[in-house]
């Protein structure tokens, strides 16, 4: 019953991948893995930088939310500025996540997220913080990672890193 | 007139008139009171309650219990006791006098009574101060609690059951505050409780043609759909999915969603039955009852294990710095309901707060430093010895002393190695700075000591009982009592272990207490409460052929008696110094908060 569902949305999203994206199998096997190259919204400081994103379904899915990573490094109050590239978003909280939610939608969310961050429910304080009272510091930062960490196309690696959780 | 009285009594409370069965009830005796009896700031937002107490009254359990914290030590006190009004003013006079703690007012009037004050004035039946009253539901009251109101909802605003449920749950069962918003703004309050305002029809599965689950993506023809009024339509093995994992793993009952992105529209009781197996609507009824006790701040769960039943007390958060509110469930457990540890009176919440803390911070410690450090006589660092001379040197600022005397090293002069002088100002002053610092920890010892001691004694509480019972039998044997007449053994237990329970936190009160006169008073209480208490304890322990001569039973009675009369003298006496600081009369002054 997921695979149908899985299946359907992995065509619509390949076909018609949502802005910005590229939305592809890890390996062909393997359904609840997707790989997809995100590149930083135009007019967001991630203009010019291209992310790796790793999107797991689990096996519950779609009655449990999706996991989603950005595998790239990344200057974000939402996002942990470490290589696991956690992502806080509301919608992926297991008490808030709708089964009819769709993967592309999420994809979006994770988008949005970087035009417009949410620094009042960060993972990281320090840079939240930042965001609010020093935006012009918080840009250079930002821009900083796009050029050390975020230029050339996105880095998968090999094999789709284990699940983790920092926080 | 004692019939009239038994039919008053829960059913689970064990009949008045087995004796050995009451006796059994471990920790406390326990009275009916007139189930509105007030908190004098008891608020009218309790009306309600106050409604489908006395509606389910008339069904038989209403179960308004209230405790008396007494314990009967003969058998004509059980039965002054448990009389009704009527049998207190025969009374009046001769028996009443003698049994100062039976004060509460035994209405067994069916029609709540109106004017409690009047009550309360009449003489000899006086409220203690440290009382405060409270009702116990059991579950099948606490669903019949919210049945009623939202039958009373459906009737009033012309919802139906379901969504009146959602509604009240929306509210936290504040009905008038739900009746009034529903009236001045119907669409809004009914889209923020999950409702939309389109027309009532009974939830259906039903297959639709043509009809694609957007979670699942299967389209065969006939699979039967649901829909809740939103009108987001999904195949029933995907709604079942959806309700069971948020009930099972999630725990989520009042406020599960329509499965729709952005949908917040909730799943009323009825869809939900009609969805999911029998056994899942029960844990989802179950968890609708906690969240409903969880809801109400008049409402907790009594927290012994496997209790099922919930108290309501009217003691407000704000008021638990003027009184402690202890409650007893029908279960026989006593605990406040401002912190729900165990009874902790006389001492407030938020001092027994501070205080726990501060023992599992402090006491280990402090003992140790206690018996085996002293500080620097100059700079009062800690400083354990942990072998060779008695030339010191403090690490920290280098000032050299002798151990023994905490005089000068450099005044010692010849006598290095064998400290016999202890006339040197130098060393004098220096102990007299160390006691200074000492006196704290020392201060906290001794009110910990104690405290722990009673404590103790609370941990073998769980082998009094079987302790007392066997005793009890035995003293049957021996002396040729009856199971009746033997009766006051255990009626002394209990007055034992409830009193050192309240020793033990009148100990942790008192190290807060700043000196003054009402310090003073309350050690007094104390201590002829904790002489009293030693003085049964060690009859109580005497071996049972001492305990044949019927003259020690009469003095063991009359210990009981007192002891509690001590206990009930020391509670009411400090409730009312906690209480009165909120009249801007005298109150404790606390000391190292």
């Amino acid at each position: 019953m997921a695979s149908k569902r899985i299946y359907k949305e992995l065509t619509e999203c390949t076909t018609s991948p949502p802005p910005d994206m590229k939305v592809c199998l890890w390996n062909e096997s393997d359904l609840h893995t997707w790989k997809v190259a995100l590149a930083g919204p135009a007019s967001s400081v991630y203009e010019g930088g291209n992310y790796a994103v790793l999107v797991t379904l689990p096996t519950d899915y779609p009655f449990k939310p999706p996991t989603v990573r950005i595998l790239t490094r990344i200057y974000h109050p939402n996002v942990t500025n470490d290589n696991l590239g956690n992502i806080c978003l509301s919608i992926l909280k297991p008490e808030n996540w709708k089964p009819a939610t769709k993967v592309s939608a999420v994809l979006q969310a994770v988008r949005q997220l970087l035009v417009e961050p949410q620094p009042d429910d960060p993972l990281e304080a320090r840079i939240a913080d930042e965001y609010r009272n020093d935006r012009n510091e918080f840009e250079k930062n930002a821009r900083q990672y796009v050029t050390r960490y975020a230029r050339g196309p996105p880095v998968f690696g090999d094999a789709p890193p284990a699940a983790e959780k920092s926080k | 007139m004692f019939i009239c009285t038994a039919t008053k009594l829960h059913p689970s409370l064990p009949s008045p008139f087995h004796l050995p069965n009451t006796a059994a009830i471990p920790p406390t005796t326990r009275k009916r009171k007139a189930a509105e009896a007030s908190i004098s700031s008891q608020p009218t937002e309790a009306l309600p309650n106050k409604r489908v107490a006395s509606a389910a009254k008339s069904k038989a359990p209403p179960t308004p219990v209230t405790t008396t914290s007494n314990t009967m030590d003969s058998e004509e006190d059980f039965m002054s006791a448990m009389s009704s009004d009527a049998d207190m003013q025969d009374f009046s006079g001769e028996e009443a006098p003698s049994y100062p703690f039976t004060y509460f007012d035994d209405d067994f009037d069916d029609e709540p009574d109106p004017d409690f004050g009047v009550l309360k004035d009449s003489g000899s039946k006086k409220k203690v101060a440290y009382d405060v009253s409270f009702q116990v539901y059991e579950p099948a009251d606490i669903q019949r609690q919210q049945d009623d109101m939202v039958n009373e909802v459906n009737m009033i605003l012309d919802i139906n059951k379901e969504d009146a449920a959602i509604l009240l749950r929306h509210f936290r069962w504040n009905k008038e505050k739900l009746i009034e918003d529903l009236m001045d703004r119907r669409a809004k309050v009914l889209e923020a409780a999950g409702l939309g305002t389109d027309v009532n029809t009974a939830p259906k599965l039903e297959p639709v043609p043509g009809f694609v689950c957007d979670i699942c993506c299967e389209d065969e023809e006939g699979l039967e759909t649901f829909a809740m009024k939103c009108g987001h339509r999904y195949c029933v093995h995907c709604y079942r999915h959806y309700l069971t994992q948020k009930v099972r793993e999630e725990g989520e009952a009042a406020r599960i969603q329509c499965p729709a992105e952005g949908c917040g529209r909730i799943i009323d009781t009825k869809s939900l039955d009609l969805l999911v197996t029998p056994d899942l609507a029960d844990r989802y009824r179950e968890l609708l009852n906690r969240t409903y006790v969880e809801d109400k701040d008049t409402l907790k769960w009594c927290p012994a294990p496997d209790c099922q039943n919930a108290v309501e007390c009217g003691v407000k958060k704000k008021d638990l710095d003027k009184v402690v509110p202890t409650v007893a469930c029908l279960c026989g457990h006593r605990f406040c309901f401002g912190c729900i540890l165990n009874d902790h009176q006389p001492a407030p919440c938020e001092l027994v707060k501070k205080w726990l803390k501060k023992c599992a911070d402090d006491s280990e410690t402090a003992n140790w430093i206690s018996a085996n450090t002293k500080e620097c006589p100059r700079c009062n660092s800690t400083i354990e010895k942990n072998g060779g001379c008695n030339h010191m040197t403090c690490r920290k600022c280098k000032h050299e002393f002798c151990w023994m005397c905490m005089g000068l090293w450099s005044e010692h002069g010849t006598s290095w190695y064998n400290c016999n002088r202890f006339e040197e100002k130098s060393g004098t002053d220096a102990r007299d700075a160390q006691a200074k610092s000492r006196m704290s920890l020392e201060r906290y010892l001794h009110y910990y000591n104690r405290y722990a001691n009673h404590e103790q004694s609370a941990k073998l509480d769980k082998d009094i009982y079987q302790k007392t019972e066997r005793k009890m039998v035995e003293l049957q044997r021996e002396s040729g009592m009856s199971w009746i007449e033997v009766q006051y053994l255990n009626a002394a237990s209990q007055t034992l272990q409830m009193c050192r329970q309240t020793l033990k936190w009148t100990y942790a009160f008192a190290f807060y207490l700043a000196r003054n006169n009402l310090t003073e008073i309350f050690e007094d209480n104390q201590k002829d409460l904790e002489m009293a208490v030693e003085a049964l304890s060690e009859m109580f322990e005497k071996p049972v052929q001492e305990l044949c001569d019927r003259k020690l039973k009469v003095v063991i009675m009359d210990k009981t008696s007192y002891c509690n009369k001590r206990r009930i003298i020391l509670l009411d006496d400090t409730a009312e110094n906690l209480a009165n600081g909120a009249t801007g009369g005298t109150i404790y002054d606390y000391f190292a908060w």
